[in-house]
């Protein structure tokens, strides 16, 4: 298999063009047909697989950090009457199981993380839809604040995986036209079968999309729509922007290298440890959270049998707590960015589907910002007593909370990782709220439930092995489905809707005969014969 | 208040229109607007009267009743083939059930859309020809041109009464849809890229109705195959009215041809344009114009969505019933030529089933060739050295394996540059255009004739050609 890069710059890209017209940037689709990321495939009609994607996170990604100038972004397609026919069906019927689902899961975040610029950014998304607009191009569509439709009397928007492919949309489109768009739900199920879907008036009155723009005005109104949210965005007007240089990596056999971050591949055990290490100089929270952002992603694309993370930190938490005192109190743009940007990071730790297993030593920085990967971990173990390899040392592991911990960084679903630590006990995150700012000792950290068990020297390396050999002999997707159960206590939001219930039905659905069997569906598409389903239900 | 309609008088038709509540008041709300579109999307000369054919009955004579009729006061009916109560589905893997009278939930939406695209060519043919009507060659012409246009009509009206009769609510609100794309239009194009090519000139019309309306006719024939019965009779009906256009088309260039033969044999050269003729090489580059952008309606040569098609019994092949094999085409191979990027052809084998597009796209290519031996034979018994030829069917092409690629008349890919250094010998130019647009002055007088062309050999309905076809 090829292994998937994510290093991508605009000077490069093959199917996307981004043009910056301050305040207004436009990002134009335009697929090259035969730049499939794997062979045999064709993407036509503006279909996407995952390189497609991949320039879409990048370009996305630098909008925020390289163009605060940019208020407001065109999303549209270069070709002429098609917009986006979504992801491509060859690809997804050619495609393992996990990396359909792996590419679901990056385009999700993709979409997700453009939401993200909207709310949080000011940078507001519009989807000038001028042509066809079907499946994942409806649901790229969705991600956007608004949606403008071509009013030529045949382009419409649709959603046909249903009928015609027998699995779900996959980016969040079921959830977003009813949760988001507030479609009744009696007309989204109209919509969601229909494979022709819905143009013009009706696509307006039942709020598929926002406006009907005339052919010839399409790209005047477009323009005067993105300035008047551009009018409305909070996006500072003089800022200069940052350039996100390419990332630093050494990749070895065994071992992924980067200036702030390490993963050592340990194939015949299926752990990766990950390795975080503390500021050494300006600009390391954005530095670090790029490489731990390529890497969450090089390790869920390319070593899907390495099952178990084991996160460690290195460094002194005094400076990881003055690092982040720097981005959490500034009021400029960029603070603002580097911190939602870490944000969508340990969303996405949040729902890799791997064990997240943190290792709390002496020596380690589990402070504030960085605590929160220990408790984005499914366990946290932390070592009570001296470092293994120097039983002499009076260095010890302790543990810091900080503001950064309260609320800062948002999970999925809306609550702090210690809100969903200890759902619904406000007493106890009132505690621990006046435990801030000072180094938890081991035997405190098990007091105030910060991690999982606290071993001594002594018991430390069996009880470690034994944890994660015990892990690696247990069925991988029950640990999928129990990690995401557990992981997202308390309210639904779409984004929990979408990666807790559209992913697990998804996953379910694609393994069933009636998709993936040699009659399903998604088998059967494109050879002009007819599904064959199975009719009981299930 | 909406006038009420005396159904059977204004519209004549074999559905028990008086009958039909429903269907009745579906045509009533779209008739007006039908009405409205002919005013303004119609042919712009206004006539007191054209000698018409109307259908009045699908029996032998009721097909074809001829009279001088005002144009928008033509009756413009509602008629199926007989139906035959026995008849069963011919392919796909409903095969041998019976034909379906309703639509089945299940194939709603792509019958639906079969039917909006057929019915969308109908009426932008109409609008295609608006102005030709002001530079006629003779009134026999100007007849012909107003009884291609009522009969498009007609194919409209017979596929917005399968949207009403059929479809429910979205296809009455898809049968308005027809009347609201326009050909051409910046803003509401026709679905179809060739429905909105200007039609400028006659020589055009006479290749349109030749090339472009015998697309119609094989797409009509495939759904003539439809399991959906009534899609099925109407479009049997349809084909009778669809041979006349042909006829227009194909006498149309044969008296073109006649005409410039003549001037060549009169002047004793091949350059005619300076005694009122058309020059055969502008005929020819007329000719592969009119073939290519026609080829680009047959669609991708291998289709997805045909497949579907003919799976569910929605669309079949030409002829479908003749053919001799398991009329389901999954086990059957057949050979497909595309272009490389290197230069040179390869020939690949899929399945049939994906392919069928380019059956019918054969089918098609075979008879228009029989045309061109027709117009050869002119010139042949002209002693005339030059051979018209259909180019290859990568030539110009917008749709298909072949798009992208630059391929000669003759099949060889050749690079962008070349081609478009050749691109004058093989399309019409602007001069060309213009050329035979200042030829197109309007004769109006019985009997007379335009320059350009020769008089057909018979009239119409045994009339003969300086009968006065057309009051103005």
């Amino acid at each position: 298999m090829t292994t998937v890069s994510f290093d991508r710059g605009p000077e490069d890209y093959r199917h996307w063009r981004l043009r910056i017209e301050p305040p207004i940037a436009w990002l134009e689709m335009d697929v090259d047909e035969h730049g499939g990321l794997v062979p045999g495939y064709e993407l036509k009609l503006n279909s996407y697989d995952l390189g497609v994607d991949i320039e879409l996170y990048d370009a996305v990604q630098r909008l925020r950090f390289e163009h605060p100038e940019v208020r407001a972004v065109i999303l549209t397609s270069a070709k002429d009457k098609v917009f986006c026919a979504g992801a491509n069906i060859r690809m997804l019927a050619g495609s393992a199981h996990e990396w359909k689902v792996n590419f679901c899961k990056f385009t999700n975040e993709t979409r997700n993380g453009i939401e993200d610029a909207t709310e949080n950014s000011g940078q507001i998304y519009l989807a000038a839809v001028n042509g066809s607009c079907a499946g994942g191009g409806y649901e790229l569509a969705l991600a956007c604040e608004k949606i403008l439709l071509v009013d030529d009397n045949s382009s419409t928007v649709a959603l046909p995986e249903v009928p015609l492919l027998g699995v779900l949309p996959g980016t969040g489109g079921l959830t977003r036209v009813t949760d988001k768009r507030r479609v009744r739900k009696d007309r989204a199920d109209v919509f969601a079968t229909r494979p022709d879907g819905v143009k013009g008036r009706t696509a307006v009155e039942w709020r598929l999309v926002d406006e009907l723009v005339p052919r010839q005005d399409f790209r005047a109104v477009v323009e005067q729509r993105a300035r008047e949210l551009a009018a409305s965005s909070t996006r500072p007007a003089d800022a200069q922007g940052i350039v996100l240089e390419p990332l630093e990596r050494e990749v070895t056999g065994d071992r992924i290298a980067y200036p702030h971050v390490t993963a050592e591949l340990d194939r015949d055990t299926g752990v990766v440890t990950i390795t975080v290490r503390g500021p050494r100089g300006d600009g390391w929270l954005l530095a670090m959270t790029r490489e731990l952002d390529d890497l969450i992603l090089r390790l869920r694309t390319n070593e899907p049998e390495l099952g178990t993370w084991v996160v460690r930190t290195e460094g002194d938490p005094d400076a990881v707590l003055a690092a982040e005192r720097e981005v959490l109190t500034g009021t400029d743009w960029l603070s603002n960015e580097i911190l939602h940007y870490y944000k969508r990071t340990l969303k996405r730790l949040d729902v890799t589907s791997r064990s997240l297993i943190a290792l709390i030593e002496p020596g380690s920085c589990f402070a504030g910002v960085l605590l929160e990967l220990a408790l984005a971990c499914d366990r946290q173990y932390m070592l009570d007593g001296p470092p293994i390899d120097d039983e002499d040392s009076d260095e010890r592991a302790f543990l810091v909370l900080s503001e950064a911990n309260f609320g800062a960084f948002p999970m999925g679903n809306g609550l702090s990782r210690l809100e969903s630590r200890f759902y619904g006990d406000h007493d106890h995150l009132d505690r621990l709220k006046r435990e801030r700012e000072r180094p938890l000792s081991a035997s405190e950290a098990v007091e105030l439930g910060l991690v999982t068990e606290a071993p001594d020297d002594i018991d430390w390396p069996d009880e470690i092995r034994i944890v994660l050999e015990g892990r690696a002999a247990l069925s991988p997707d029950a640990l999928t489905g129990m990690e995401a159960n557990h992981r997202f206590v308390g309210p639904e939001t779409i984004e929990t809707k979408i990666f807790g219930r559209l992913t697990a039905w998804q996953n379910w659905i694609f393994t069933r005969p009636n998709a993936s069997g040699p009659d399903g569906a998604l088998r059967r598409y494109g050879t002009g014969q007819k599904a064959s389903y199975d009719r009981k239900r299930v | 208040m909406p006038t009420r309609i005396d159904y059977d008088a204004k519209i004549p038709n074999n559905v028990e229109l008086s009958d039909n509540r429903r269907l009745q008041r579906a045509l009533e709300g779209w008739q007006p607007k039908f009405m409205h579109w002919w005013a303004e999307m119609g042919p712009a000369l206004e006539t007191q009267g054209v000698y018409l054919r109307t259908a009045v009955s699908v029996g032998r004579e009721g097909w074809a009743h001829f009279d001088h009729v005002v144009p928008q006061d033509y009756r413009w009916g509602i008629f199926l083939a007989e139906r035959d109560p026995d008849r069963r589905i011919a392919f796909g893997e409903h095969q041998g059930e019976p034909a379906w009278q309703q639509v089945p939930g299940e194939y709603r939406a792509d019958l639906q859309r079969l039917i909006v695209i057929q019915g969308d060519t109908e009426p932008a043919s109409v609008e295609q020809q608006k102005l030709l009507g002001l530079s006629a060659p003779s009134l026999y012409d100007l007849r012909n041109l107003f009884q291609v246009n009522v009969e498009e009509g007609r194919h409209l009206w017979a596929m917005v009464y399968l949207l009403h009769a059929y479809f429910g609510k979205e296809g009455r609100e898809e049968a308005e849809g027809l009347l609201y794309r326009n050909s051409g239009s910046p803003d509401t194009p026709r679905i179809l890229g060739a429905f909105n090519e200007e039609t400028a000139d006659w020589l055009a019309f006479y290749m349109f109705t030749y090339f472009t309306d015998r697309d119609g006719k094989y797409q009509l024939g495939t759904l003539k195959e439809s399991a959906f019965d009534p899609l099925s009779r109407t479009c049997e009906f349809m084909l009778k009215e669809e041979a006349h256009h042909m006829f227009v088309g194909t006498t149309g260039v044969d008296r073109v041809v006649m005409r410039s033969a003549e001037l060549i044999r009169e002047h004793d050269t091949m350059d005619i344009a300076a005694h009122g003729g058309i020059p055969l090489d502008i005929i020819q580059r007329y000719l592969n114009f009119h073939y290519t952008v026609s080829l680009d309606l047959f669609g991708s040569e291998t289709s997805t969505n045909a497949a579907n098609y003919y799976t569910a019994g929605l669309k079949g092949r030409w002829m479908e019933t003749r053919r001799k094999d398991d009329h389901q085409l999954t086990d059957d191979a057949a050979t497909l030529d595309k272009p490389q990027p290197d230069g040179t052809w390869t020939s690949e084998e899929m399945q049939k089933i994906l392919l069928l597009n380019l059956d019918l796209r054969r089918e098609y290519i075979a008879d228009c060739e029989s045309g061109v031996k027709r117009w050869n034979k002119i010139l042949t018994d002209a002693g005339i050295d030059f051979r018209f030829r259909l180019p290859h069917p990568g030539f110009n092409r917008k749709v298909g394996i072949n798009s992208g690629h630059h391929i000669t008349p003759d099949g060889t890919i050749v690079d962008e540059a070349t081609w478009e250094r050749n691109r004058k010998r093989w399309l019409p130019t602007s001069e060309d255009l213009a050329f035979v647009r200042s030829l197109m002055h309007p004769v109006y007088e019985r009997g007379k004739i335009a320059s350009w062309v020769a008089p057909p050999r018979q009239g119409i309905n045994g009339k003969p050609f300086d009968y006065e076809y057309v009051y103005l």
